[in-house]
């Protein structure tokens, strides 16, 4: 199986079940509880605690030990415990894709996904994109060089797709880029400056390669 | 060369990229603890009692706030939390827990008592005889002898019965009339008349950042983390509501994730976020997901309309007769029917026009203005009838939008205003050069497989600018611009791009340049709210006044250094030079500290708003000052205009649409920003593509529950839904009455891009106008498989 085929066999199998009832146990009656966390010592009683809480998570090359609870999404934990709130939450439940992440370098929606399911996997995040000395990453460079974006609170997930899709496709058309960013969705409509940005993107990988 | 024209990324988009720009919900501080809402289950009710007992006993939750406990302004105002919530989804409560889980798990656990109240989610409802009123005072704000009074209006069932018979929008008694010319006569001399009842839908603004906050309090004093439009009037607005000295509160709002006008001043929720910090005494973080979003997160209000329009063999039109029955929300007041009245007399300017309207409150989420408030409706609406009129006389559809364009001087309105510009049939000309009209037009009716193309084309006006704001400039020590703005950050980069108005006044580079936004402790002048299109004109305004003073005062500066009148001194190329030499602005900016005086802002002028006078002081003394008022003269009313143009495909056997082409033209006046212009014009045209096809609002009308409340119920265009590319052109002529020549344009692009489409698929369809907005799939097969459309006449929330 590629990384992919089992990260899908992963959130289909037994993770996507206990965090359905999770949720239930957390209570999904509440209208407008949906996606949540609980910190550290705060009192579980109803999520059945089936899962190691300590679990080592490899972030953006760095292994980061964290106390996670059962139902706690990637998301969650990336933004309130690693401190890592690039990553953006604009809907909680797998509708805009604000919330991109690579997984083993795949695209992943973290408001849908499970941290304890991803322990021990690789992770990058927005942040994880810059190298250290400051030179940006291809694709940061090219939203930069195409004035990508308008309010920007969807650039995180966009950029995180456009990574993956560059790293697959070194010669795309503009249309399979647009099929491959379509799992974000951007309500300022910049998508014309989007895919140049996509589309540039793919020049400078290239380039570099 | 200038900087105004020219494509240059705005100073915060490294910090986009990388994940660095800290939105409301990035922010943190020590102790910070969660908060939940109670959201009202139903439609209208009242609260009866609340207990809390189990929910505050339970390990981790710290504590509530009630809707006691926040402002309760007069009727029809809103509060931020209720014990009258007047739809479902309204805040009632507010509870703090040391985590989210903790506190929904505590919500869960509040037992709250409603006894349900009548209630209404559809205007027409409301007016029948014995109809339900959504407020308790009534379902009418009107405007009375005795000033604004709550009035619960009832039409005969004589007006609902007759327009049944006529298969038409019923029409009692309006709030709302105004008329010009003589309207009889208008249509009696026209050659074709037509009339048709319309519908156009609510749809919620959602931005992609949901209104989280963020606040804590120390020493008395209040940090508030929110998103807005319009940095310095939010904090404004936020200190008045918390009842706080402006020094008292710290509002930070540098990056903001959308508006559209949901957040032009912050949002009624950061209220909560503030006092429940203060109650509890811990820093608290008030995340609202994107279903609360919906509810709280406002709404463009839908119209009930009705309209005869006249036109003569030539195209012109001679009569318009404009009915608006507005789905107004529960609280305050829109006035996007008036608007919408004011606008069809300005972009068709009819011989004679006849407004009348009437706004009702319904228990539907809140509505506020939302890019083109008013406009954008109209427009949709009446768009395709015009080319059906068009076609029907055997006139370009292009060339009757001409022959009704306004002149720069044509007057429109109730109030008969005239424009300041109005280069509308060059917008025209350009934008059907460019998107090849005569052409395309040509694949009208192509029928290729299951499908058939469509092409359209919509005209869209908006008020495009304001004046009468400051600008605050300062040249430090170190040489640099440093542009002060009031103004938001939601990516339309005016918050940048209004500041090369005072970079080219001083000849100085954008590299020399730094802005300062987005927190009120950063020294702000009072600005403009970024909405309605006001900034581009507003602050490049504000700007250039502040540059001419601080010109002047850096000339004042050489001239006493260096010797020699002060006015043959110039400024450019970092130095200020003239007969006694030069000196750098550097060197300049030392000297106006040693100076003092007007030239360090310890002496300020007469005019400016006390919100300016207590920035300017603070930043006294710490370079040379450029402060000023904008008095530039301002005659007539400024309006902005986009010609959109659409070529679609409709599947004869699915329904579905297609945009396959689209380009938009605009006048907005001198071009500041080439790149940026195009993504409003995009952008918009986007939003309105959304308007036109896919988002509205479904209410269970038995017990007022809403079933699109998410994105993918009312789903906004995603990337495959627009054309693969989009083209844009702009007129770039200046407008007279501003320096710069530049007008706004955030607003008048969706109601062109909605208007292209709607025009476009009545175009697919042979030229049947279905005059209803949303056109969904559902809509358009019915039509295409000669059945009765799934929804009555009038019905506005099905």
């Amino acid at each position: 199986m590629t990384d992919a085929e089992t990260a899908f066999a992963t959130l289909s199998g037994h993770s996507r079940r206990s965090f359905i009832k999770g949720v239930i146990a957390a209570g999904a009656v509440v209208s407008s509880s949906n996606h949540l966390f609980r910190a550290p010592g705060a009192s579980a009683s109803s999520v059945r605690a089936t899962l190691p809480r300590m679990i080592s998570l490899r972030v953006n090359g760095v292994s980061r030990s964290v106390d996670v609870m059962p139902q706690e999404t990637l998301a969650m934990t990336l933004r309130y415990k690693l401190g890592l709130t690039g990553t953006k939450l604009g809907c909680d439940r797998a509708e805009c894709g604000a919330c991109t992440v690579l997984v083993d370098g795949v695209t992943h929606y973290s408001c849908s996904l499970l941290t304890n399911v991803v322990r021990d996997r690789t992770i990058t995040t927005i942040e994880g994109l810059e190298a250290p000395d400051g030179t940006l990453h291809p694709v940061q460079q090219a939203v930069i060089d195409e004035g990508g974006f308008q309010c920007a609170f969807c650039a995180p997930g966009f950029i995180m797709s456009m990574v993956a899709f560059a790293n697959e496709k070194p010669e795309p058309s503009r249309e399979e880029a647009a099929h491959a960013l379509s799992g974000n969705l951007c309500r300022c409509g910049d998508y014309n400056k989007i895919l140049n940005s996509a589309m540039r993107a793919a020049e400078y990988v290239r380039r570099m390669a | 060369m200038a900087l105004i024209g020219r494509d240059i990324s705005p100073p915060d988009l490294r910090a986009k990229v990388t994940g660095r720009a800290k939105y409301a919900e990035d922010f943190k501080a020590d102790g910070m603890v969660f908060a939940k809402l109670l959201l009202s289950p139903m439609p209208h009710a009242r609260v009866r009692s609340v207990d809390a007992s189990r929910a505050l006993a339970m390990p981790g939750v710290i504590g509530i706030l009630r809707a006691s406990e926040v402002n309760q302004p007069d009727a029809p105002g809103e509060a931020a939390l209720t014990d009258e919530p007047k739809y479902v989804g309204e805040p009632i409560l507010a509870l703090a827990a040391v985590d989210e889980t903790t506190a929904a798990d505590a919500i869960e656990a509040i037992e709250v008592d409603l006894e349900p109240l009548p209630f209404v989610v559809d205007p027409l409802e409301s007016l029948r005889p014995g109809g339900p009123d959504a407020r308790l005072e009534g379902n009418v704000l009107r405007f009375g002898e005795s000033g604004r009074e709550l009035v619960s209006v009832k039409w005969g069932q004589a007006d609902f019965s007759s327009a049944k018979a006529e298969g038409r929008l019923p029409m009692g008694e309006p709030t709302d009339e105004w008329e010009h010319g003589d309207l009889e006569a208008a249509f009696a001399g026209a050659d074709f008349v037509l009339e048709d009842t319309m519908v156009h839908q609510s749809l919620t603004h959602h931005p992609m950042e949901p209104r989280s906050s963020m606040a804590y309090w120390d020493n008395g004093r209040c940090y508030l983390y929110g998103s807005t439009q319009s940095t310095q009037r939010t904090h404004a607005s936020l200190a008045n509501r918390l009842d706080l000295d402006q020094g008292d509160l710290v509002f930070v709002g540098q990056y903001c994730g959308g508006g559209f006008g949901s957040k032009i001043a912050g949002a009624p929720i950061y209220e909560v976020t503030a006092l429940l910090a203060r109650k509890i005494k811990r820093p608290v973080m008030l995340r609202i997901n994107r279903y609360e979003e919906n509810y709280i997160g406002r709404g463009r209000p839908g119209f009930q309309a009705w309209t005869r329009m006249g036109f003569r063999s030539d195209g012109k039109i001679t009569g318009i007769d404009l009915y608006i029955v507005q789905d107004h929300g529960p609280y305050g007041r829109s006035g996007d029917y008036n608007t919408a009245g004011a606008v069809a007399d300005l972009m068709y300017q009819p011989e004679a026009m006849r407004f009348r309207g009437i706004s009702i409150y319904t228990n539907t989420p809140p509505r506020a203005a939302q890019r083109g408030p008013g406009g954008a409706q109209i427009v949709a609406m009446l768009e395709p009838l015009v080319d059906k009129a068009a076609r029907e006389l055997g006139i370009d559809r292009v060339e009757i939008r001409k022959v009704n364009a306004p002149s720069h001087d044509s007057a429109f309105g109730p109030g008969r205003a005239t424009t300041t510009s109005a280069f509308v049939r060059e917008a025209i000309d350009v934008g059907a050069e460019r998107f090849g009209w005569s052409e395309k037009q040509r694949l009208s009716g192509q029928r290729d497989g299951t499908t058939v193309t469509g092409v359209g084309v919509g005209v869209s006006p908006y008020v495009g600018g304001s004046s009468g704001f400051d600008g605050l400039l300062l040249v430090r020590p170190d040489g640099k611009l440093y542009i002060h703005q009031g103004i938001g950050n939601l990516g339309t980069h005016s918050m940048a791009d209004t500041g090369r108005a005072a970079a080219d006044e001083l000849g100085i580079e954008w590299e020399d340049c730094a802005v300062i936004w987005g927190d009120s402790s950063q020294h702000l002048p009072y600005s403009s709210v970024q909405a309605g299109s006001q900034t581009t004109h507003a602050h490049t305004r504000a700007n250039y006044a502040a540059a001419l003073d601080l010109k002047r005062k850096l000339q004042g500066i050489a001239a006493a250094e260096l010797g020699g009148p002060a006015s043959a001194y110039r400024v450019a190329g970092r130095r200020v030079s003239g007969p006694g030499g030069s000196l750098s602005l550097a060197r300049a900016a030392e000297l106006a500290v040693a100076m003092g005086g007007e030239y360090s802002g310890q002496e300020l002028p007469e005019d400016i708003n006390d919100v300016t006078r207590a920035s300017a002081a603070a930043l006294a003394g710490q370079g040379a000052m450029g402060v000023a008022k904008d008095t530039f003269e301002h005659e007539g009313s400024t309006w902005s205009w986009v010609v959109g143009f659409a070529v679609v495909r409709v599947d004869v056997e699915t329904g579905d649409v297609e945009i396959v082409d689209y380009t938009g033209s605009a006048d907005c006046g001198v071009v500041v920003h080439p790149r940026s212009l195009a993504a409003q014009i995009h952008g918009g045209s986007i939003q309105g593509f959304g308007q036109a096809r896919s988002q509205k609002w479904v209410f269970d009308p038995k017990w007022g529950v809403p079933f699109a409340h998410r994105l993918y119920t009312a789903r906004p265009p995603g990337i495959l839904d627009v054309p693969l590319a989009m083209d844009w052109a702009a007129v770039g002529e200046p407008d007279p009455q501003t320096p710069i020549g530049a007008k706004g344009i955030g607003e008048p692009p969706v109601g062109a891009g909605s208007a292209a489409v709607t025009s476009a698929i009545a175009d697919a369809l042979g030229g049947r106008c279905l005059c209803r907005i949303p056109l969904t799939t559902d809509v358009i097969l019915a039509e295409l498989e000669g059945r009765a459309p799934p929804h009555e006449l009038t019905e506005i929330h099905s």
